[in-house]
């Protein structure tokens, strides 16, 4: 098992935050949109340096996503901001009709996804948003790893035509992927080569597979860990790859399992190269109030659920 | 500079064929939204064939240095299609397709079949006046001093969406957007006043911070474009503009007319007989 050094721990949405400032200093046609969340997204920074290029919206979702789909016309690349909950069930039907079905090139940034979002409990907690993004066609859905990684989407979206839901959150996590790395949007991420299971896993679940990596290796147990960045384009190519070799795989997200990066995977799995399955992700419940640890602990997100995952898998293959 | 630039005999005489364009759309496939469309016959022919600055030959999405339209009452596609068709967007015969399977000029408009002169889908209603707003912010962004138009229905206005962007586009001081409402008091179940009571709209939009103008007849060009011109006149003053724009549903003809009855329904063989006798073909049905 590779080793992943790492020197601080960072949240992602601060990554969205050092992107969108970086945008802001190398394309002219990035504006952002935020409504009312301006510190929680972290986008101070470039409305400092871009003052005429941020547009404050107030607690007013379905206008900010109407409004940025008008600034597309005329050549904008609006990145709109709130959390991942206000980001798409609130205005899902703005997204569907003037961003998706219109073809426009809106960046819709959500922050605070899944249950790591604590405290606030469920009432914010989105664990639908990928199932409900990734259905909507010229849909493009991103939920990157660590702060790095996210920096990278954001800046990298920008230069691709089209609607994207780039999804982060709100705790630290380690900074483990490299600073310099280019983010190629739909490239699924190897990160540890295995012989006897493919984890699959996105977001904050990253992490939590390396760990389950390391302790299954102590017990001889030989994990291929792939981090998939972008749920839609699925690379179904390194997919498929890696699970021609191992046989077996578990999905790891912190989302609904219905709906979810595991729904993705079985589809491909299905209908390319039927194959045992196990899903580590919320078993279609809300979330509730706790800390991040204790909310991933008790929804059976954390390496340990993983590592328990890929032994039922195991046993199940031919 | 408008690329026509009608007289108002000149603009009568489109305003009729766009009518008999709408019922015969709406008759060929026996759906379709007639009331709404031949009420606003007259708003939509004065913008393309007299006040908006635009290029139907080649269609730009970015609109740079044009005026800009956006219908967010989507269901009045067949208003918008035929007067788009008629400034030039594409071609009239191309209207015999409304509707039907593999066309561009589906039941509400859309990007999506890349039909030149629309920028964005519309049906789901509210939504228009924030994508207009948002041109238009894009557009003082650009430096580019042309106005962006939205329509709305009355009944729309029950949506909240609209009232969220009414408050920004004032708060930001969006004045290149004109916003006119087809006050024309009815809406699918009934009368206005009946489903939903929008109390009075001059003082909800005033007190929003909006500069308020009000036509009684917009289906007559010799009211309607003077308050146009005078909405015109009214930007760049730190205000967005808008327009209450009474009409009669179904105007033109006469068994359709002031009743929400013909909101959705298409006319049967022998009411478009009888509409079309009542609209003179003064250029060539498609």
């Amino acid at each position: 098992m590779k080793d992943f050094p790492y020197t601080e721990s960072k949240d992602t949405r601060s990554g969205f935050g050092a992107g969108l400032l970086e945008l802001g200093r190398t394309n002219p046609n990035v504006v952002a949109l935020c409504a009312d969340l301006v510190g929680s997204l972290k986008m101070g920074d470039f409305i400092k340096e871009n003052p005429e290029r941020f547009f404050q919206v107030g607690i007013a979702e379905a206008n900010m996503i109407g409004l940025a789909a008008g600034m597309t016309i005329g050549g904008k690349i609006p990145f709109t901001g709130t959390f991942a909950n206000f980001s798409t069930g609130r205005v899902y039907d703005q997204i569907r009709q003037s961003v998706a079905y219109s073809g426009k090139n809106v960046k819709i940034c959500a922050s605070h996804a899944g249950l790591t979002l604590g405290e606030d409990g469920a009432t914010h907690q989105i664990l639908e948003d990928i199932g409900m993004m990734k259905m909507l066609p010229h849909m493009t859905v991103i939920n990157p790893c660590d702060f790095n990684q996210t920096k990278a989407a954001t800046i990298a979206i920008a230069d691709h035509h089209g609607p994207v839901y780039l999804r982060f959150g709100r705790p630290v996590v380690p900074n483990f992927t490299p600073a310099d790395q280019k983010f190629e949007i739909g490239k699924a991420l190897m990160l540890n080569e295995g012989k006897d299971v493919t984890i699959l896993a996105t977001g904050h679940l990253v992490w939590k597979a390396i760990l389950a990596g390391k302790m299954l290796a102590e017990q001889g147990i030989d994990a291929e860990i792939i981090n998939i960045h972008t749920i839609k384009p699925l690379d179904a190519e390194a997919i498929l790859a890696s699970v021609r070799k191992t046989g077996c795989v578990v999905t790891a997200e912190e989302h609904n399992y219905l709906g979810g990066l595991g729904e993705s995977v079985a589809r491909v799995l299905a209908q390319e190269l039927p194959t045992p399955q196990e899903f580590v992700a919320v078993q279609d419940t809300f979330g509730e109030s706790g800390t991040p640890e204790q909310l991933m602990e008790k929804y059976g997100l954390n390496e340990g659920s993983i590592v328990e995952a890929v032994k039922r898998v195991m046993a199940r293959k031919k | 500079m408008n690329p026509f630039n009608y007289d108002t005999e000149q603009l009568l005489n489109v305003a009729h064929q766009v009518r008999r364009d709408i019922v015969r759309m709406v008759h060929a496939v026996n759906s379709g939204h007639p009331g709404g469309s031949l009420g606003c016959t007259e708003f939509l022919v004065s913008l393309y064939f007299k006040q908006m600055t635009h290029t139907p030959q080649p269609f730009n999405m970015d609109g740079v240095g044009e005026d800009l339209f956006f219908l967010s009452n989507g269901h009045i596609s067949p208003v918008f299609y035929s007067v788009l068709a008629r400034s030039g967007y594409f071609e009239v015969s191309e209207l015999a397709t409304f509707r039907k399977l593999n066309s561009r000029l589906q039941g509400h408009p859309t990007t999506h079949e890349g039909l030149p002169g629309i920028r964005v889908a519309s049906g789901s209603l509210g939504q228009g006046p924030s994508v207009a707003i948002g041109a238009a912010q894009v557009k003082k962004l650009n430096g580019d001093d042309r106005l962006v138009y939205v329509l709305t229905g009355d009944g729309e206005l029950e949506e909240g969406q609209v009232w969220e962007a009414a408050m920004y586009a004032a708060h930001h001081k969006v004045d290149n957007v004109i916003w006119t409402v087809d006050y024309n008091g009815q809406q699918i179940d009934g009368p206005v006043d009946a489903v939903m009571s929008l109390g009075n709209l001059r003082d909800k939009f005033e007190s929003f911070g909006w500069k308020v103008l009000h036509t009684d007849n917009g289906n007559d060009f010799d009211q309607l474009l003077p308050v146009l011109e005078e909405a015109k006149t009214l930007t760049g003053q730190g205000q967005p503009i808008c327009i209450l724009m009474n009409t009669q549903m179904g105007f033109g003809v006469d068994f359709m007319m002031g009743s929400h009855k013909w909101h959705g329904v298409a006319p049967n063989d022998a009411q478009l007989q009888e509409a079309l006798l009542q609209l003179k073909e003064t250029l060539n049905d498609y």
